[in-house]
């Protein structure tokens, strides 16, 4: 259990969390979307904090984890070729594929190399001619645009040594998945603000019509938080089911439409899989055919790739808020961020990486009675 | 790579027709991509994703958020490539 003297405000937090008292007179489950607001969730033990029956169900919102095996595998087929500079977020470099991963390619001597940024891989491709440069584009609407604009620059230097192998995908497809999934326990989502930053949030409005299910637009330090989940909670009181915007200093109702007008010029929506859940209608982002030539898995023949996931992990039910890691036989043992064996125990947005370092050894009580 | 960091631009030039900037989070300067916020002025501050400004945010409010992100050292590490200090 933790304490609110914790919280960068903890009058504040008391504040919300009374209010959320006063307002829920019912058990009501949420889903935070974003990997990075389960990640403060868990470390600032928010969710052990919310009155009784008020239940947090973490989200599909980590990139690293939801990138198919297969598409890791080719990462590293391509990047095991001579010639190849293979770059890629930090993150990734440790996810496992079907036989090794990149970190321990790295060590064999292929060049993998970590960028910040993906311009920073279209620089290296300048610098670089006689090599080719890949750039691992994955993550969701908010890295899209700079992979759009690493491309965009790419055409416009007109490097023809630089492609990207492309896993992108797209919140609001997944959150219908969700709630399509036999079962669903979601009732209200917090929506993940620096999506919407990019994004804007009208584009939940056809989801919150369709299943009348309130969406809060929420930013992700610990006191956005609890103001979203009684936002949240609040709308379900009261039968309302509305877009509200809790992260109002940072997401506009339109979003940045520079940014998406060059997302729309570069790729364009396509069927996605994604690691553990399975594949996901419209959910994705693929080259347009405009910039086909910048397309490392069309460039590079890696043959057929057989993939293999680790048995005893459970990732796909902890992505979707059906099981917690706790429920996993080998979490804390045989997997550990030192030896992980599924991808949600190596990114830092990852539920399994959230609960390890929270030293979380069982789950939250599940819906109890209301006070 | 998901988690926005929000800092001050400090200055704004062209690098081959690119607008780019220096941005300030809280002591570490990094060189940023400002096309998809092409009105920003030095002093103003935006949230940087994996090098890219996608949006402008209230300078109290990015302050607060940075001091919240100190304690988060390890993420933040991950995502600027550096602590902050
Ligand atoms: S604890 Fe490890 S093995 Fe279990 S679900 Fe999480 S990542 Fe997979």
């Amino acid at each position: 259990m933790r304490y609110l003297d914790e919280y960068r405000d903890p009058r504040l937090a008391a504040v919300l969390l009374e209010r959320l008292r006063g307002v829920a007179t019912r058990p009501w489950r949420l889903m935070e979307v974003c990997g990075g607001q389960t990640h403060t969730i868990v470390r600032q033990g928010i969710d052990e904090l919310l009155p009784a029956g008020i239940r947090m169900i973490h989200g599909p919102g980590c990139p690293v984890c939801v990138t198919p095996l297969e598409t890791l595998d080719r990462a590293m087929a391509i990047a095991a070729r001579p010639g190849t500079l293979f770059t890629s977020f930090g993150d990734m470099l440790r996810v496992p594929g079907s036989h090794t991963d990149l970190l321990a390619l790295r060590a064999r001597g292929c060049d993998v190399r970590v960028v910040y940024s993906p311009m920073d891989a279209v620089e290296l491709a300048r610098r670089h001619p006689d090599r080719h440069v890949v750039f691992l584009a994955v993550g969701f609407e908010t890295t899209a645009p700079a992979n759009a604009m690493a491309v965009l620059r790419a055409a416009g230097l007109g490097l023809a040594n630089f492609s990207l192998l492309v896993s992108h995908v797209l919140v609001p497809p997944a959150m219908t998945a969700v709630l399509d999934a036999p079962g669903c326990r979601v009732q209200a989502f917090l929506a993940a603000g620096h999506v919407c930053a990019v994004m804007g949030w009208t584009q939940y409005l056809p989801l919150v019509a369709r299943y009348r299910v309130p969406v809060v637009v929420t930013g992700f330090e610990p006191l956005d938080l609890l103001e979203g989940i009684l936002m949240a909670v609040t709308q379900l009181e009261q039968g309302r089911a509305e877009v509200e915007n809790q992260y109002a200093r940072a997401v506009r109702r339109e979003g940045n439409t520079a940014a998406q007008e060059a997302v729309r010029r570069v790729f364009r929506v396509a069927d996605q899989a994604w690691r553990g859940v399975g594949t996901i209608a419209g959910s994705g982002l693929v080259l347009a055919e405009e910039y086909a030539a910048f397309d490392a898995a069309r460039r590079f023949d890696v043959g057929r790739l057989v993939v293999r996931e680790r048995a005893e992990c459970i990732a796909g039910a902890v992505l979707t808020g059906t099981k917690v890691p706790t429920d996993c036989g080998a979490y804390g043992t045989a997997c550990t961020p030192r030896t992980p064996l599924g991808a949600p125990m190596v990114s830092s947005e990852g539920t399994c990486a959230a609960y390890y370092s929270a030293g979380r050894s069982a789950a939250p009580e599940d819906e109890g009675a209301v006070p | 790579m998901c988690l926005g960091i929000p800092g001050r631009v400090t200055t704004t030039d062209r690098d081959d027709g690119l607008l780019m900037g220096t941005v300030d989070f809280g002591g570490v300067r990094k060189r940023v991509c400002l096309e998809y916020l092409p009105d920003v002025r030095p002093g103003e501050y935006v949230i940087v994703h994996v090098g890219f400004a996608i949006t402008m945010v209230d300078a109290a409010e990015a302050e607060r958020t940075l001091r919240v992100l100190r304690a988060m050292g390890d993420a933040v590490a991950a995502e600027l490539g550096e602590r902050l200090p």
